[in-house]
């Protein structure tokens, strides 16, 4: 049985969901995306356990229609090279980056990397509940966390990650 | 020398501002020892900032209505909390209340078949009370946008739709919107509207597959009266406040055209 606190949760996640959905999916997509996860999470309602945090739940529903979405036949999926780097932005130092500039860098992400580093960045999720949001383990979550914010800092500045500081990164990712 | 004791992780933790207290000045000691380790982490943090400063805008836009309707539960729907909606609200609920009664009776049948007909009719029926009086949004997308809307609601039902053309008894689309169903996915209206402003709405459902097709059906509540049948595996619904025989030439005309293109 649905109450009206059900809707009332499920409402007030809604931006949320918009903002995440936005971000991922861009803005053509990301409405349908939501409104998709909504009447999904309608018919699994009972599946959701009460008294446990329904917004998790929710951006894990969204995850995996999104999947489901990119699976369909009919859509021609290429894995960019991990190592493609767009051209230098012409942006001086300092001056803001445009939507549109972190909607081409993020849609270069790896799908994995992406998802992370916006539930992180945008959600403020904890660790351990992105891994349990994307059904992975936390050691996943945060080697692809570092290596998506080192390629992200590549794309956005248009110089690889590092290369002031001369050599690589220092740190081992610890799993 | 670097700090054995220092990971990834806490790098992160840190430009997340999740870094435990405890674990502060290590990091912090790590970090001045190693200038490259200090860039990433401003990096990442900036990287968090702009995102929240690029995306954060779309917390504060107004959440299009057909997304607040479907975070509604499909029995109670969440349009009657919006004041535009609540004068269409008491209608409804007079509506709902008789063609519950109505559906009681059960029509003289009893096959599942029927029953989802006639939930079918009850639904279009509510739908059309509620948004009919609308008089600036009577419609999501407008007829201007025809191709789009056709296109839009055909994808979300997953079926080709085509809004029957009624212009020869008077009525012109003027759009349609996207609606919540009674549990087998969305359902579309579209709506007509003559000369003098009446309106009458379309409503088309999918319906499971494996539905028997049934006759044209007829149901009334107070002025209002809605024909609707379910042909292959969409119900169909149009309701308008006309009388039966008006508004049967019309189901008449509509079941002809859709006929023509199934």
């Amino acid at each position: 049985m649905t109450t009206p606190e059900d809707s009332r949760q499920l409402q007030a996640c809604l931006p949320g969901l918009r903002r995440y959905a936005r971000a991922l999916v861009g803005g053509l997509q990301a409405d349908d995306l939501v409104q998709d996860t909504v009447e999904r999470a309608w018919r699994k309602l009972g599946q959701w356990q009460r008294g446990g945090e329904m917004r998790p739940w929710l951006f894990s529903i969204m995850h995996n229609l999104h999947l489901d979405q990119l699976r369909r036949p009919g859509l021609a999926l290429q894995e960019l090279d991990d190592d493609s780097v767009l051209p230098a932005p012409e942006r001086a130092p300092g001056q803001a980056i445009a939507i549109g500039e972190m909607d081409a860098a993020l849609a270069r992400l790896p799908l994995g990397q992406r998802e992370v580093i916006l539930l992180v960045a945008l959600e403020q999720m904890p660790y351990e509940q992105v891994a349990a949001t994307l059904d992975i383990p936390v050691g996943t979550v945060m080697s692809r966390l570092s290596r998506g914010r080192d390629k992200l800092r590549t794309l956005l500045d248009g110089r690889p990650a590092g290369s002031q500081g001369g050599g690589p990164p220092t740190l081992k990712v610890v799993k | 020398m670097r700090t054995q004791a220092i990971s990834e992780a806490q790098l992160h933790a840190l430009a997340d501002g999740v870094l435990p207290e405890g674990q502060r000045a290590a990091v912090d000691a790590h970090l001045c020892a190693h200038p490259q380790d200090a860039a990433r982490v401003d990096a990442w943090r900036e990287q968090n900032r702009q995102l929240r400063a690029l995306f954060d805008p779309v917390l504060d836009e107004a959440v299009q209505p057909h997304l607040m309707q479907a975070a509604s539960p499909p029995a109670a729907n969440g349009a009657w909390q919006r004041p535009a909606m609540q004068a269409a609200a008491a209608i409804v609920l007079v509506i709902a209340g008789g063609m519950g009664g109505w559906l009681l009776r059960g029509d003289g049948g009893d096959t599942g078949d029927m029953r989802a007909a006639s939930a079918l009719a009850r639904s279009a029926a509510i739908a059309h009370a509620v948004y009919t009086p609308e008089v600036r949004h009577p419609v999501e997308v407008g007829v201007a946008q025809e191709a789009h809307l056709v296109q839009w609601l055909s994808k979300r039902l997953g079926s080709t739709l085509r809004p029957p053309v009624l212009s020869p008894l008077g009525y012109h689309l003027i759009g349609g919107r996207l609606l919540p169903g009674d549990g087998d996915g969305p359902v579309a209206q579209f709506m007509y509207e003559d000369g003098g402003g009446k309106r009458l709405t379309l409503y088309v459902a999918k319906e499971r597959a494996g539905r028997q097709e049934t006759a044209f059906r007829y149901t009334q509540e107070k002025d209002l009266g809605v024909f609707y049948w379910i042909d292959g595996q969409m119900g169909y619904a149009l309701s308008a406040r006309l009388p039966k025989a008006e508004l049967g030439k019309i189901a008449d005309a509509v079941y002809t055209q859709l006929e023509a293109h199934g």
